[in-house]
């Protein structure tokens, strides 16, 4: 530590971030920016001379997006990529190809202009529809649309498909960071966001370096620049000096140790030194991630999140679909557990365009979302419920405020059992069903909602934000979210007890568990399972293996009779100091 | 010139793959080939058009034919969208 102090001191080349996911990464920057086009509405005297432009530009379009099509393909299978092949063909459209041609004949001005306002008709179109998934096509045509104008304008077009660099960006949208972690992108600095926005949460769950937040990061660095992202502390170092380099280069070689220190205990069983087992479960974003969970020696799948399926996609997936990546999923990790999440859609996952809420956040979302949609939510429970034909399977609901909600799940349940029944399809009769208890008024009900489920799964993350009113992807009051604030671990400590008494098996999927200081509280107070990121794995396992069921009770008594948030931090570090237990950013 | 109701039986709707794969089969053909729902009526060869008809599962396409193969294209349209799209 104290030499990261001196280096970070003395230098001029220094950025400061949310330390978002650990690692550290050396390597090439590359500048991810969203280009704003300007239409050049000027007329033209030879539009004969126009059209050919126009037809320069349409195969200019096509040899860039007949690229794109073929890596889609290869990555993501022909049925995810057919909106390259739809984008592709659009540039064959014999309609809107000669309405632009006839127009531009007429008109005489650059049909760049013609281009932006033919396309865009089409787009309004979209936008009008009340379907949501329309909309999102509107964004999928103004790809196709800017790639044109820009071949008119003779353009490089910049997104061109990277590998091996450190991408630096204002902010990632999901399908970026999707597409990125498709080229082998080594680690990521964004302008915004915080903690939990996308790009913390891929680059986490892909065990890459990201530090997020810098502010000005974009301005600062170039395409090109050699950069240190010191993910533990959320530091990145912009063409480092050789004495920089030298100290990461040690580090990173430190770490490649400690790694394979921890991978040795993959076999082992999160087991406290006093015998009490820990469920230890992964978090899964993108199925690839799965590998990651076998080999960091995880019990299972603590959370799946479907909603993922979705924004990979582009669009909803139909039943088949749907009952064909729940059940690899299942298989694939049998005859460990998979709790799938109903699509968690709304707050800021996927953006409904024609639904303008004032709080998204507070709104139409989650269960609230799937009960207003209740075709789209028995597709999702039918797939479910044939993907559970092993036994193996877990379901649970996102965003639970009212027990009417539990009910009318626990009713849909039923109906699309029966009719799976009468269809002689088989799945799990006995299922097990459980719900987020992340709403603050959940948290409060345990005991309530406990009786009619099987399990709770608690996600700290939301349940923080909503219990201390503080947006943690908000640069100006992100210090406000504190796990370790006296009232996020009595609310904690209520939802396990009072869970408890209704016979739920509780666990936790925020992360919050993947807090190796948190882990001793969280053990003491008496969770079953702990749900973290498949990185996380093998330094939470080491935690556990290290303490004791009792003086982690004590630990949590003693923090819970405190009121102040340095005090209970103070504790516990001294806990670690007490029971000799490494911390890997300690070490670094 | 053939006309006809056509009702969407696949769960996903006229999503985007079996848009194109519309506009694909009826591209092979010399008739001339619409689709008009709610008023708006699009060319069947043109994908931009196909793309933004909102049709989801159960909605009412009225689809007309017309021209030398008006036949065996109807044939072909009409059977892929019989099929569910290939999809269910």
């Amino acid at each position: 530590m104290k030499g990261l102090k001196k280096i970070v001191e003395n230098s001029k080349n220094v950025i400061f971030g949310v330390a978002a996911a650990p690692g550290i990464e050396i390597g090439d920057a590359f500048l991810y920016t969203k280009e704003i086009l300007n239409i050049n509405a000027n007329h033209t005297d030879e539009p004969e001379v126009a059209i050919e432009h126009l037809h320069e530009a349409l195969q200019q379009s096509k040899k860039e997006l007949s690229k794109i099509f073929d890596f889609a393909k290869s990555k993501m299978g022909e049925t995810r990529s057919a909106i390259f092949e739809a984008q592709l063909m659009i540039l064959d459209d014999p309609v809107l190809i000669s309405n632009i041609e006839s127009r531009i004949k007429k008109e005489k001005r650059f049909p760049e202009f013609i281009v932006n306002d033919e396309i865009s008709k089409y787009q309004q179109l979209m936008i009008m529809s009340s379907e949501s998934y329309l909309k999102e096509r509107a964004m999928d045509i103004e790809d196709i649309k800017n790639r044109i104008i820009r071949n008119l304008q003779k353009k490089r077009w910049a997104s061109k498909i990277v590998h091996d660099v450190l991408v630096v960006t204002d902010n990632l949208t999901p399908a970026d960071a999707l597409l990125f972690t498709k080229s082998n992108v080594k680690g990521y600095v964004t302008d915004r966001g915080g903690l939990t926005s996308h790009a913390a949460i891929i680059a986490r769950s892909l065990d890459l370096p990201a530090v997020v937040g810098t502010h000005n990061g974009t301005e600062l660095i170039k395409t090109g620049d050699k950069l240190i992202i010191d993910g533990f502390h959320g530091i990145v170092f912009v063409n480092p000096e050789p004495a920089q380099l030298e100290y990461f280069e040690d580090k990173i070689r430190r770490l490649a140790l400690i790694d394979d220190e921890l991978k040795e205990l993959k076999d082992e069983p999160a087991i406290t030194t006093d015998g009490r087992e820990i469920k230890l479960l992964a978090n899964v974003d993108v199925t690839g991630e799965i590998d990651m969970v076998v080999t960091n020696g995880a019990k299972g799948i603590g959370l799946f999140r479907t909603e993922q399926v979705i924004e990979e996609l582009g669009e909803f997936p139909d039943e088949e679909m749907q009952t064909k990546i729940y059940s690899s999923l299942a298989t694939r990790i049998y005859p460990d557990i998979v709790t799938i999440r109903a699509f968690d859609i709304g707050g800021d996952k996927v953006k409904q365009l024609h639904i303008k809420e004032a709080n998204p956040f507070l709104g139409l979302r989650g269960i609230r979302f799937l009960l207003e949609n209740l075709d789209l939510f028995k597709t999702q429970v039918r797939s479910i419920l044939k993907a559970s034909v092993n036994k193996n399977v877990y379901f649970m609901i996102p965003m639970v405020s009212t027990l009417a909600e539990i009910i009318k799940t626990k009713e849909l349940i039923l109906e699309c059992s029966n009719e799976l029944k009468a269809e002689g399809i088989p799945f799990d009769p006995d299922m097990k069903f459980g719900i987020m208890v992340e709403v603050p008024a959940a948290a409060v009900m345990a005991k309530e909602y406990g009786r009619p489920v099987d399990f709770f799964s608690i996600g700290t993350n939301d349940l923080i934000q909503f219990l201390i009113a503080v947006d943690r992807g908000n640069d100006f009051v992100s210090d406000l979210y504190q796990e370790f604030h006296p009232a996020v671990l009595k609310t904690i400590s209520h939802i396990v007890k009072e869970g408890k008494q209704s016979g739920v098996e509780v666990s936790i999927c925020g992360e919050m568990a993947a807090d190796s200081l948190a882990v001793p509280l969280l053990v003491g107070m008496g969770l079953d399972s702990l749900s973290v990121s498949p990185s996380a794995i093998p330094s939470i396992k080491r935690t556990i293996r290290s303490i004791s069921y009792k003086s982690s009770i004590r630990l949590v008594d003693e923090c819970m009779a405190m009121d102040s948030i340095p005090q209970i931090i103070a504790k516990i570090e001294k806990f670690f100091k007490e029971h000799n237990i490494q911390r890997t950013r300690n070490i670094l | 010139m053939i006309e006809t109701t056509i009702k969407i039986v696949n769960k996903a709707g006229l999503h985007t793959r079996p848009a194109a794969t519309i506009v694909k089969i009826a591209s092979k053909y010399k008739s001339q080939f619409y689709i008009s729902k709610d008023g708006l009526k699009i060319d069947g060869k043109s994908i931009i058009g196909v793309m933004t008809l909102a049709a989801e599962l159960g909605s009412e396409l009225f689809l007309s034919f017309n021209g030398p193969d008006e036949h065996e294209m109807a044939n072909e349209v009409l059977d892929f969208f019989n099929r569910g799209f290939d999809e269910q």
